[in-house]
C-alpha cells in the first residue's frame, strides 16, 4: 500500500470514527453572531446546529434538551470563508512540480480536465486555510495548452476524505491577456478559439451519437464537457480584467442565450459598473489590486469592489491566489476605504459576505452554504475578536457542524520551537 | 572589522578616510606610484551622487495624537513638533515647546503618529508596473556573482508603486535590491520615496549601499540550469568563497599599492570587507544562515541582515548573537520548497530571543501593508503567549528596517534632531481599519488624503484610465 493510500485509508477510518450523528448537533451561545448575508452582528446570539445544517442563528433561539452546547462569550461566530476560485489542494509546494497538479498544459485535453481527480484532501494547504476560518473553495483553473482551464471543483475542507463538495461544477476560461497568449497571441484568437469550442459543443450535443465533422479541432472529450456550458448546465466562469474585454463577455449571450456567465478578475469593472449590474452577471474580484500590474489593469484601484458594490454589481471577493486564509484582511481593508476621502468601500457587513454568503452564491450554492441561515451547512467558525481584525485569531471550526482539528505542519513546528532550548537531546525527539 | 555606522559618513568624506589609512605602507611608495595605482585607489566611491533636497515644509506641530516613536516608546496623547525638516520634538505636552505662531496645528486626537514606515525589501523602480518583460531589470542572470552591477541603474523612478507605497502604506524610505538569482547580485540602493525625474533625486544622501547576497534554490537553480556552476547548495558556498578569496586577495593588493586596474566587482566586495557596504543575505533556511553567518566570519564581513528567513526562529539565539537582522514576511509560507518550515510566529519567536525583527515586503502589493503584516505577526505571537505591546511592533517597521539598511542615525525613529520623515494615521496602524491621513517627509507633506492634488501620479498614469483616482 503506498504511503498515499495508506493515509486515505487512516483518515477514513478516522472520519468515520469522528462523525457520529451526535457529533453534528451543537449550539454555539452567548457570541457575537455575524449571520454573513450583509446583516449586522448580533450581540449574544446562538447558532444551532442539528445534523450538519443550521436550524436557527441568532437572539433568543432556543436550545432543544440534549443538545450539546458550546459557550463562545467574548467570542465571534460566523459561517465559514467561501474562497471562489483558488488552487488549493492543488498542490503541495507550489513551486515543486512534481507535487504541483496545477499545470496540465502537455495535456491532449482541456476543458474537459477534471479538477476534482487532483485535489488532495490531507494537503497542508488544506489544513493551514482551514486553521484560517476558510471551509470551502471553489478550485480552478488548470494551465493548459488552450484558453479553458478545466472544470473547476467545489470542495469542503474538513478532516474527511470527502473533499469534493461539487465536482465539475464550472468551466473555466481566461478571454483577457494570459488566453490570448494561449491562442495563439491575439485576443481576435481567443475569440475565435471559443466560439468555435461553443459551436462543436452544440453540434456534438444535437447528435451525440454521429460521426463528427472531419475538421473539428476539438477532441469528442473537450467538446462534451462544453456541451453542459452551452446549454447553461454548467456556468462558465471567464477571467478578464479590462474593460473593454469585461463588456465583450457580456455580449456573448447574445450568441449563446442559456451562457450562465460569472466573471473572474474584473481589475477594471468599475468602469463598466453599470452594465455588470444590468446583466445581473455575478463578479469575483480579486480584491485591492491598484497597480498597473498590466495593461489590461490600467484602470485598478483598490475602490473597484466599492464602486461596483454600490452600483448594484453582484460582486464578491476572490481569484487571489495567494493564501485563502488573507480573505479577511483583504474584506477589513475594503471596510478602511469608507474611511478614506474619495475612496469607496464596504460596510463591515458587506465586506463580510463578499468573502462568506457572496462568493457561495456566486458560485450558485449560497442555498447550500457560506451563511448562517437557517438550511445551510453547519460551517461555523469561532474567534477570538473582530474576524476582519488583523490580531484575530481562529478558535473553532465546524463543518457540517463536525468540529474540525486545526493542528498542522505549521503548529508543530511553532510548538517544537516554542519551548525553552533542547534538553539532554536533539529537538526532533520533541513531538 | 569596522562597524557598519562607520559607512553612515558621506561617501565622500569615506573616500577621504579610506584613502588615508587603506595603506599605511603605501604612502612609503606614493612618489613612485604609477597614475593607475592611484586611479585604482583613489576612484570616485560615489559617481552617482544624490542629489535629493528636501522638499520645502512648514514649521508643523501634531498634538493629542497616540506617538509611536520608533524605538519602542508610547507617549499618549503626545506632541510633536517638526521644523527645518527634523523632529524638533517629542513630548507630552505643548508646555516648555517653543511654537512659533504660523506654525500648521494639527489636532491629532483620535489618530496615531509614528515615524515613516521602511521597507528594507524592495522591488519598486526595477520589477515595475506594469510588469512587462521589457521593465523586468532586478536579476542579471548572466553571471552567479555580479557584485559590479548597482540597483540604482535599474529604477524607473515613473513605477507608479511608489506612489501607492506613500498612500496606503506611510513608506517613506526603501531599500531597492536587486534580485536573487545570483549569488551576488549585486549593489541595493536607499530611497527616500520621493517622486523625482530621477532616481538620484531619490537616493537617500549618505545611505550606506549594500550588497544583495543569496543562498539556497535560486542561484543553483538558474544556474544549474544553465549547466554551470553553482548547481548545488555546495556549489553556491564554492562559488561564493572562492569569489571572497578573491576579493581579500585584490584588498591587500590594494593595500600593498599594487593595484593597477579598477574591478567594479571587486571594489564592491572590497568596499564589505571595508565595513562601508551591508550585506543583505537572502536565505530561507535555518541550517544554510548559519553556515552563511560562518562564511562571514571566514572572511571577516558581517551580514546586516537575513532576508525572507522564513526558519529565523530555529536560531533566534544564533541570529542575536551576530546582531543580525530578519527581514521577514509574517506568513509568506509553502510556495517553494525553502519556504515549507514557515511558520506565522516567525517575527513573535524571534523577538521572544531578544534578535532583530524586521517585516519586509518584496512585494508592491505588501508594501502598501506593512504594519498589518506586523499586526498579523503581533496576533500569532500574543496567542503563544508572547505579548508583544504595539510601539514594539512598530519598530518592526521603522527603526529596525532603518538599521537593518544602515539609516538608522538619520531616520526610523521620532527623536529630536532625525529626519521629520512620518505618518499620521486615521486610527491605529496595527488595525485594518486604518490608512495614512498625511506623510511628510523631511519636513514636507507629500500626501494628504484630504486633499486629491497631494497625491503624486506618475508619469506612466497621465492620460490613462482612472488618471489621479483614489488608488
Amino acid at each position: 500500500m503506498s504511503a498515499r493510500k495508506m493515509a486515505l485509508a487512516l483518515a477514513a477510518l478516522l472520519g468515520t470514527a469522528a462523525t457520529p450523528a451526535l457529533a453534528q448537533t451543537v449550539a454555539i451561545t452567548g457570541g457575537k453572531v455575524v449571520i454573513g448575508d450583509g446583516s449586522d452582528p448580533i450581540e449574544g446570539g446562538t447558532v444551532l446546529v442539528q445534523d450538519g445544517k443550521v436550524v436557527a442563528a441568532g437572539k433568543g433561539i432556543a436550545v432543544p434538551a440534549g443538545v450539546k452546547t458550546v459557550d463562545a462569550s467574548g467570542k465571534w461566530v460566523t459561517p465559514g470563508l467561501v474562497v471562489a476560485v483558488t488552487d488549493l489542494g492543488l498542490f503541495d509546494v507550489d513551486a515543486v512540480d512534481d507535487s504541483n497538479d496545477g499545470d496540465a498544459s502537455k495535456s491532449p485535453f482541456s476543458a474537459a480536465l477534471d479538477l476534482s481527480a487532483a485535489i488532495n484532501p490531507d494537503a497542508q494547504h488544506i489544513k493551514v486555510s482551514r486553521a484560517g476560518g476558510v471551509t470551502r473553495a471553489a478550485v480552478a483553473p488548470l494551465g493548459t495548452g488552450s484558453i479553458f482551464g478545466g472544470q473547476g471543483a467545489v470542495i469542503d475542507l474538513g478532516a474527511d476524505p470527502q473533499a469534493v463538495t461539487a465536482p465539475r461544477a464550472f468551466q473555466y476560461v481566461d478571454l483577457g491577456e494570459a488566453g490570448a497568449r494561449r491562442a495563439g497571441g491575439s485576443r481576435a484568437a481567443s475569440y475565435v478559439m471559443l466560439h468555435n469550442a461553443l459551436g462543436e459543443a452544440k453540434e456534438l450535443a444535437a447528435s451525440p451519437m454521429a460521426a463528427r465533422r472531419d475538421d473539428v479541432l476539438l477532441s469528442r472529450r473537450d467538446a462534451q464537457a462544453l456541451g453542459a456550458v452551452v446549454s447553461g448546465k454548467q456556468p462558465l466562469y471567464v477571467r478578464v480584467e479590462r474593460a473593454a474585454d469585461i463588456r465583450m463577455v457580456l455580449g456573448l449571450r447574445t450568441e449563446y442565450p442559456a451562457l450562465r456567465l460569472v466573471i473572474v478578475g474584473a481589475s477594471e469593472g468599475w468602469m463598466v459598473a453599470g452594465e455588470l449590474a444590468r446583466a445581473g452577471v455575478p463578479v469575483l474580484a480579486t480584491p485591492l489590486t491598484d497597480l498597473p500590474e498590466s495593461f489590461e489593469q490600467l484602470g485598478s484601484t483598490q475602490s473597484n469592489v466599492g464602486r461596483m458594490k454600490a452600483a448594484g454589481v453582484k460582486v464578491a471577493l476572490g481569484a487571489f491566489f495567494d493564501q485563502p486564509r488573507y480573505a479577511p484582511q483583504y474584506a477589513g481593508n475594503l471596510v478602511a476605504l469608507t474611511r478614506v476621502p474619495g475612496a469607496s468601500g464596504l460596510t463591515w457587513g458587506q465586506a463580510f459576505a463578499a468573502i462568506s454568503s457572496g462568493p457561495a452564491e456566486a458560485i450558485g450554492m449560497g442555498d447550500k452554504f457560506g451563511s448562517l441561515r437557517a438550511g445551510r451547512a453547519g460551517d461555523v467558525v469561532l474567534w477570538d475578536g473582530d474576524p476582519l481584525e488583523l490580531t484575530s485569531g481562529v478558535v473553532k471550526v465546524y463543518i457540517d457542524g463536525i468540529e474540525q482539528p486545526l493542528d498542522n505542519h505549521q503548529t508543530r513546528l511553532r510548538d517544537r520551537y516554542n519551548t525553552p532550548n533542547q534538553g539532554s537531546l536533539p529537538r526532533a525527539y520533541d513531538w | 572589522m569596522t562597524s557598519p555606522r562607520f559607512a553612515l559618513l558621506t561617501a565622500a568624506a569615506m573616500a577621504l578616510v579610506l584613502t588615508g589609512t587603506g595603506a599605511g605602507a603605501a604612502k612609503e611608495d606614493k612618489k613612485k606610484e604609477s597614475p593607475a595605482v592611484k586611479a585604482a585607489r583613489d576612484f570616485n566611491k560615489d559617481p552617482y551622487p544624490s542629489t535629493y533636497k528636501p522638499y520645502p515644509g512648514r514649521v508643523t506641530v501634531i498634538t493629542g495624537a497616540t506617538v509611536f516613536d520608533g524605538t519602542g516608546k508610547r507617549i499618549d496623547k503626545g506632541v510633536v513638533l517638526v521644523r527645518d525638516g527634523k523632529v524638533t520634538a517629542v513630548a507630552g505636552s505643548l508646555a516648555d515647546l517653543d511654537v512659533p505662531a504660523d506654525a500648521v496645528r494639527i489636532d491629532g486626537t483620535g489618530k496615531y503618529v509614528t515615524p515613516g514606515i521602511i521597507d528594507a525589501h524592495s522591488h519598486l523602480g526595477n520589477y515595475p508596473s506594469p510588469g512587462v518583460e521589457a521593465h523586468s531589470d532586478g536579476n542579471e542572470m548572466t553571471d552567479p556573482t555580479t557584485p559590479n552591477v548597482w540597483a540604482e541603474h535599474s529604477v524607473w523612478p515613473q513605477d507608479p508603486g511608489f506612489s501607492r507605497a506613500m498612500a496606503n502604506g506611510g513608506v517613506t524610505a526603501l531599500m531597492v535590491l536587486p534580485g536573487s538569482g545570483n549569488l551576488m547580485g549585486g549593489r541595493g540602493v536607499v530611497l527616500k520615496n520621493v517622486p523625482s525625474r530621477t532616481v538620484q533625486g531619490m537616493k537617500f544622501p549618505a545611505a550606506p549601499y549594500s550588497l544583495k547576497m543569496a543562498c539556497g534554490e535560486n542561484p543553483k537553480r538558474v544556474y544549474g540550469s544553465k549547466g554551470r556552476a553553482p548547481s548545488t547548495r555546495m556549489g553556491n558556498f564554492a562559488v561564493n568563497r572562492e569569489t571572497w578569496i578573491k576579493a581579500s586577495e585584490y584588498r591587500a593588493k590594494r593595500a600593498a599599492g599594487k593595484l593597477e586596474t579598477r574591478d567594479l566587482e571587486m571594489e564592491t566586495l572590497a568596499g564589505v570587507l571595508d565595513g562601508e557596504i551591508l550585506i543583505q543575505n537572502h536565505c530561507y533556511r535555518a541550517d544554510e544562515m548559519a553556515l552563511v553567518l560562518d562564511m562571514a566570519r571566514e572572511f571577516g564581513y558581517k551580514v546586516a541582515t537575513f532576508h525572507h528567513a522564513v526558519e529565523s526562529y530555529k536560531i533566534g539565539d544564533l541570529l542575536k548573537e551576530a546582531d543580525t537582522c530578519s527581514a521577514i514576511w509574517a506568513d509568506w509560507w509553502g510556495f517553494k520548497m525553502e519556504s515549507y518550515d514557515g511558520i506565522p510566529e516567525n517575527a513573535g519567536l524571534l523577538y521572544k530571543a531578544g534578535a532583530c525583527v524586521v517585516i519586509h515586503s518584496d512585494d508592491a502589493g505588501g508594501i502598501q501593508r506593512l504594519p498589518q503584516e506586523a499586526a498579523k505577526a503581533q496576533g500569532d505571537a500574543r496567542r503563544i503567549g508572547i505579548d508583544v505591546p504595539d510601539a514594539e511592533v512598530i519598530r518592526w517597521l521603522t527603526l529596525n528596517p532603518a538599521k537593518a539598511i544602515g539609516v538608522d542615525k538619520l531616520t526610523g525613529s521620532l527623536e529630536a534632531g532625525k529626519a521629520a520623515d512620518l505618518v499620521l494615521w486615521n486610527g491605529n496602524p496595527l488595525s485594518v481599519y486604518s490608512r495614512p491621513e498625511k506623510v511628510w517627509i523631511d519636513g514636507a507633506l507629500l500626501f494628504d488624503s484630504s486633499d486629491r492634488k497631494r497625491r503624486a501620479v506618475s508619469d506612466f498614469e497621465l492620460g490613462q484610465p482612472g488618471e489621479g483616482d483614489v488608488k
